[in-house]
């Protein structure tokens, strides 16, 4: 026993000492590192500004993020971000200290503390069937003192305490199949009204007792024409709604329990009308807004149903909710678009022509349309009303907008990033050299005060504050040129508005951004995406005077088979070069090994017909293509259906028009899985631009194996279909997990192996010739990580030195798919504490440097796990020569060294990637994280071997030659005269 | 596990060397759980080196099926093939039993393959397809009870690959249970890369065929507590004894270095003292002052 734990400490010894390849002291953190907070698209804004003290707005956002943003600097106080399928429904203020919100289709209820975000309580609110969810904070309406919060979710009303978020009453709708549109609560009066649909034609009024939730009244009556889309309430009594055909307006009053509608023909309202109306959810009081083609066209709402037209605004992006701001005045903003302006106009609701304010802001052309807009008021200091307003522009971004100027902005198109590229920098040139910041004697002085302080531990936490940003001023990571090591670089990301962003590696600051006219909304591409970004263009010989290029991938729609649109950047000046509106869809993109002359790489696009297009479109590129025409194959995975393809290419295509870039294809081979018992959730491939060092692996005792390295492997993990959904919904004897390795280009089976009692998610990476993947163990209740490798045999023989030497071996033949192969496999499983979100693994310029993974955990860290953990050769008791190797001994799990965090203290909240890129400098790799916030940060996953550390200090080793020199010269002339003296003697 | 070893024993009536080779992989690992043996008939002793003069009729595509006993009932599933572009047609005859086991799982053993010898057209085809450098195409049915299943698997390779003395033809067929998941055909070695245009010798098909079932993966070492504190407490291995050199090399080189000087120097020092009597005038007075003369 006594041994036992010996051993134990022994090797935890042993394991702390191992790895502490990437820890760094405190001081060092955000020196190489950069991290970068972000929200997403604003879909809610509450302002909280009545009360002295902090002004804020409370924020929800697509990506399920609560934060409290400061009104004066849009930085975030705090910020919370729900789980992935937990989208925020409503967001309210109540009692002036809580923030309420409404999430998971209505059903689950928080409150959050406003002034630090601490969550108060949380409800769960039970309901039977799916249905719209509505939040509803009531003004004045209390049950026993206590606020109430009005909650439709899920088919059911409740009635929620805001202290404590007890349910006080609830009302049951699931029976009544209603679609409940509204909850009306008019003022100074305990009723409520539940207004809905039943079907498409009948309209059902619920009047409840507030207080207790008794059913007090139910009306309904049948509209012969049907009803499309929602119902706006104009007022307490009044709501809008428009007819199935979209062309006739529809009031309805369901004062004291009498629901009567009244129509109106749009066409009867406005002369030249043609298309259709779609009516504006904006809640303004007594009017609202109906889209007439591009047309805004405001109508307003007598007492008696009667409709007027008040205005019709041409080139109008969007209008606010309606801000009650003093007594009984009501003001709402509506913006426009004037001459690449934004004009923001804030109308009195019941006096249209008298605008409380006029402003016309320049947001910069780069952000698009107007998409959102929220209102808030202030008194100024001539105590007269002043607005601001809170704009979210077309590329998801967040501007406030106050006496007609930008107070702040927020990038958060950067929170939804879809895809990263890296392009290099301008080679820096003689003449244009970064001009040196001359510093006057006191500032020289007052730094090294404060340096002297931040060394005696007497710096406060603002000198520390200044004594960083004065070390990252001094070196030189944020310079606009390349520099020797390769740690500067341009980061191109694509994010889901698609918007292009060029991010500096060294600080993180955008350089440019583009939002691409491609993708955006037009009328031949209605529904744009963004897909992918490639390297178009990377030139080397022409790097001085040519700049290089980037292609972006997207397509008009969300089904794979809309027409796809491709878009040319540079990445230096950050243009669209070209663009090009394609005919054919794109199923997948290869980049292919070739480039032309001018250095641009040849693109394969596939298309859902399995036609081959080949860009650029030149007569060069094609000649290039036809060298390796035989040479091309590709893969398809049909995940829905189970079944993986190969391809070639065959001739050109056969249609009307001919076309000399677009190739047929012809079916190589299939693997069909049986869908009873298997269904495709993962594929992985190595990464295309991954460089191998060597083939040969040293073994113990001098032995040599050749690592099976081959770009055209894929890496596929099946689980049986009754396994395919959540842990926990299936027993460990119905699910099975099979893991495949496949040559795409002849569709060899190299490797099956089954993890039985074991299912998914499954995370993997392929690198080199391994392949390292995370699962489910069911049977164990444990994760587990598995990693296969693949050797040659073919080569095996290769270990005489005397067949090296007279040429014997077979090194230099060349290795052609159609043999058989003659691999061996190892593979080894260790169980993992954490669940994964994605892996990565490190990549430097020439792969000698070793290897290590990367894994984006569930608390949205980075974990830097060395390769050597998941070696399938460990055992229990490794061999001297294995030891010495660098083998470590056989564990059942995989450590987790607090220290190897890549992200040390920081959070990459909702991480989704992590991408990996070589510098120049081999022992270094730049790892990038996304999530809804960025993270990047410069790995060296074996130390910096090859190069001194930022912190070595030169002077000491510049004082200790010179005073070696000088004491060589003092002995020297010592002992000259000794001996002088001795020969004198 | 089993099962590999017994897919390798089949391929080891053809491929001695390989076996060895490969076997290596599949070693070790006492940590395995030994899965219920579902293939215990031996492998696959009659792994079909059948030439195709023995071929039924090409028209049997259909699957006839006829039970000897409850157990065991035999099988059969048409290989097709096209050349190019072609369609497929008829090409061969799988036979098998399906072996259904307690538990209701079914399995192929006992797998035997004829095949049809090609006709003057499809040699034709063949010739056209190794002047070309074009694809020989095969396909077999996904599912040998309800054929094709969902869909055919197809394999193909390079027409000049198959060429030797005489067609030679590899086919690995991957099954789970009765559903075969794919089928990876090609030459039974190396196939060179720049491929040469070369005739077989003889028209004739040598086969060779293997099945392949998924193999379990090995599952994560278990320790408690007690095996830890065995393997700390019993064996103690020590360090493999190595020879008297490789341990002292170090030592030994300088001493050596140290002593070879010392012969030297105490060489030269009766020569010097004698060097007067010149009794021997050649090589020790060219030699000169030795190393150690010269180092004062």
């Amino acid at each position: 026993m006594a041994m036992a734990i010996r051993v134990f400490l022994l090797s935890l010894l042993f394991l702390s000492f191992a790895d502490h390849s990437f820890s760094l002291y405190e001081d060092q953190a955000g020196l190489m590192d950069w991290h970068q907070q972000y929200i997403g698209k604003v879909k809610h804004a509450v302002f909280h500004t009545q009360k002295t003290g902090k002004k804020r707005v409370v924020v929800s956002t697509e990506e399920n993020v609560i934060a409290s943003l400061d009104l004066r600097h849009g930085q975030i106080f705090w910020r919370r971000v729900l789980g992935a399928n937990d989208a925020i429904d409503g967001v309210d203020i109540v009692l002036g200290k809580y923030v309420i919100t409404l999430s998971s289709e209505g059903s689950i209820l928080r409150a959050w503390s406003l002034p630090d975000g601490q969550m108060v309580w949380e409800s769960f609110l039970q309901g039977s069937k799916p249905s719209k969810s509505l939040l509803s904070v009531p003004i004045n309406l209390t049950v026993d003192k206590d606020n109430v919060i009005l909650v439709f979710g899920k088919g059911c009303l409740h009635a929620v305490s805001s202290i404590d978020g007890v349910v006080l009453w609830k009302k049951d709708f699931s029976a009544e199949s209603i679609e409940a549109q509204q909850i009306i609560q008019p003022l100074g009066n305990d009723k409520i009204y539940v207004v809905g649909f039943v079907g498409s034609s009948q309209f059902d009024v619920y009047q409840i007792n507030a207080k207790n939730g008794e059913l007090i009244k139910h009306t309904s009556a049948v509209f012969p024409d049907g009803f499309f889309g929602e119902v706006l309430s104009v007022s307490s009594d009044m709501l809008v709604s428009l007819d199935s055909t979209k062309s006739i307006l529809v009031t309805i009053n369901f004062q004291n329990g009498e629901i009567s509608f009244k129509k109106t023909h749009i066409s009867d309202l406005f002369e030249d009308h043609s298309g259709i109306a779609d009516i504006l959810p904006s809640k303004l009081s007594g009017v609202f807004a109906v889209k007439i083609n591009t047309l805004l066209v405001f109508i307003r709402v007598t007492a008696e149903g009667v409709l007027e037209v008040v205005d019709k605004i041409n080139n109008a992006a969007a209008v606010s909710d309606a801000l009650s701001f003093s007594e009984g005045q009501q003001a709402f903003a509506l913006i426009e678009h004037v001459d690449g302006k934004v004009l923001l106009t804030l109308k009195c609701s019941h006096d249209w022509n008298n605008d409380l304010l006029k402003e016309s802001v320049e947001v910069g052309h780069q952000r698009g349309l107007v998409h959102k807009v929220f209102i808030n008021n202030y008194i100024r200091t001539d105590r007269s009303y002043g607005f601001r307003a809170l704009i979210v522009m077309e590329d998801h971004s967040l501007l406030l907008l106050q006496q007609g100027a930008t107070v702040w902005s927020r990038e958060e198109g950067l929170a939804s990033i879809v895809d990263v590229t890296v392009s290099e920098l301008p080679v820096e040139r003689a003449g244009v050299s970064v001009a040196k910041v001359e510093q006057n004697l006191f500032e020289w002085l007052k730094g090294h005060i404060l340096k002297l302080k931040g060394t005696l531990m007497l710096a406060s936490s603002e000198d520390i504050a200044a004594i960083q940003g004065m070390r990252l001023k001094s070196s030189e990571i944020s310079k606009m040129t390349r520099d020797h090591n390769g740690f500067r670089k341009l980061l191109i990301v694509l994010t889901r508005a698609g918007k292009l962003y060029a991010l500096h590696t060294g600080d993180g600051r955008v350089v440019w951004s583009l939002l691409l006219p491609s993708l955006r909304k037009s009328g031949s591409c209605e529904h744009p995406t963004g897909l992918s970004v490639y390297q178009w263009q990377v030139p080397h010989h022409h790097a001085m005077d040519e700049n290089p290029s980037v292609l972006v991938v997207g397509r008009c729609g969300p089904n794979s088979d809309a027409s796809a649109v491709l878009s040319f950047v540079d990445t230096y000046t950050g243009e669209e070069l070209n663009s090009l509106g394609l005919v054919h869809s794109v199923a997948q993109i290869i980049p292919l090994p070739f480039t032309d002359s001018t250095e641009q790489r040849l693109h394969l696009l596939i298309d859902t017909d399995k036609h081959a297009h080949l860009y650029p479109r030149t007569s060069e590129a094609i000649d290039i293509f036809q060298r390796e025409f035989s040479n091309i194959y590709w893969y398809s995975v049909e995940a829905d259906n189970g079944i993986i393809r190969g391809h070639v290419l065959n001739r050109n295509c056969i249609g009307e028009v001919v076309d000399e870039f677009c190739f047929d294809s012809r079916e190589l081979w299939s693997i069909v899985f049986p869908s009873e018992s298997e269904k495709i959730i993962a594929t992985v491939t190595r990464k295309l631009n991954e460089v191998v060092h060597t083939q040969a692996k040293v073994v113990a005792d001098q032995d040599v194996t050749y690592k099976y390295i081959s770009k055209n492997l894929l890496f596929v993990a099946t689980a049986t279909p009754k396994a395919s959904g959540e842990i926990g919904t299936a027993t460990p004897e119905e699910a099975s997990l099979v893991v495949y390795l496949i040559d795409t280009v002849t569709g060899r089976i190299l490797h099956r192996m089954a993890h039985y009692g074991s299912q998914g998610p499954v995370h993997a990476v392929f690198s080199e010739n391994w392949v390292v993947y995370h699962y489910f163990n069911l049977r164990a209740h444990r994760y587990e990580m598995s990693i296969i490798e693949i050797y040659d045999q073919s080569r095996a023989d290769n270990k005489d030195v005397w067949k090296l030497v007279f040429g014997k071996h077979n090194l230099t033949s060349p290795i052609s798919l159609f043999s058989r192969p003659e691999v061996i496999l190892k593979s080894q499983s260790y169980y993992f504490t954490h669940s994964v979100k994605t892996i990565a693994v490190t990549s430097t310029a020439k792969g000698i440097t070793s290897k290590q993974l990367l894994i984006g955990t569930i608390g949205d860290q980075v974990l830097a796990l060395d390769k050597r953990y998941l070696d399938p050769r460990r055992s229990v008791n490794p061999t001297q020569a294995e030891k010495e190797e660098g083998i470590i001994p056989l564990t059942d799990s995989l450590p987790i060294i607090p220290q190897s965090y890549v992200t040390h203290a920081l959070k990459v909240e909702n991480l989704r990637g992590i991408v990996t890129v070589p510098a120049k400098l081999e022992s270094t790799t730049l790892a990038f994280a996304y999530g809804v916030d960025l993270f990047l940060t410069r790995m060296a996953p074996s130390r910096t071997y090859d190069s001194l550390t930022e912190d070595f200090s030169y002077a000491l080793l510049l004082i200790t030659i010179v005073v070696l020199i000088a004491a060589i010269f003092v002995t020297w002339v010592l002992s000259e005269r000794k001996e002088l003296q001795d020969k004198w003697r | 596990m089993k099962q590999t070893i017994i897919i390798m024993c089949g391929l080891l009536l053809f491929c001695l060397s390989l076996f060895i080779s490969s076997s290596r992989a599949f070693q070790s690992d006492e940590l395995l759980i030994e899965e219920e043996d579902l293939s215990s008939e031996g492998g696959f002793p009659d792994l079909a080196h059948i030439r195709s003069s023995s071929a039924q009729p090409p028209t049997t595509t259909t699957r006839k099926r006829y039970s000897e006993s409850d157990q065991d009932s035999k099988i059969q599933f048409s290989l097709e093939h096209a050349f190019g572009d072609s369609e497929f047609s008829p090409a061969g005859i799988f036979n098998a039993r399906l072996k259904t086991w307690n538990h209701g799982a079914q399995t192929l053993t006992k797998l035997r393959f004829s095949r049809n010898d090609f006709t003057e057209v499809e040699k034709e085809k063949f010739q056209n397809l190794l002047k070309g450098d074009d694809f020989y195409r095969i396909r077999l049915p996904s599912n040998v009870l309800s054929s094709p299943g969902r869909e055919y698997v197809i394999s193909s390779v390079k027409a000049r690959c198959l060429p030797r003395e005489s067609l030679d033809e590899h086919f690995v067929i991957h099954m789970e249970g009765v559903n075969i998941l794919a089928v990876n055909y090609g030459a039974p070695g190396a196939c060179p890369h720049p491929r040469q245009l070369q005739l077989p010798a003889k028209w004739s098909f040598k086969s060779h065929t293997v099945l392949k079932n998924s193999e379990q993966a090995p599952r994560a070492p278990v320790f408690s507590e007690d095996i830890l504190g065995e393997t700390a407490e019993g064996e103690v291995v020590p360090p493999p004894e190595r020879s008297f050199w490789a341990k002292y090399w170090m030592y030994l080189i300088p001493l050596g270095l140290i002593v070879m000087n010392a012969i030297t120097q105490a060489m030269n020092m009766p020569e010097e003292q004698g060097g007067g009597q010149a009794q021997q005038p050649g090589a020790a007075v060219q030699r000169g002052p030795t190393p150690a003369v010269r180092r004062r």
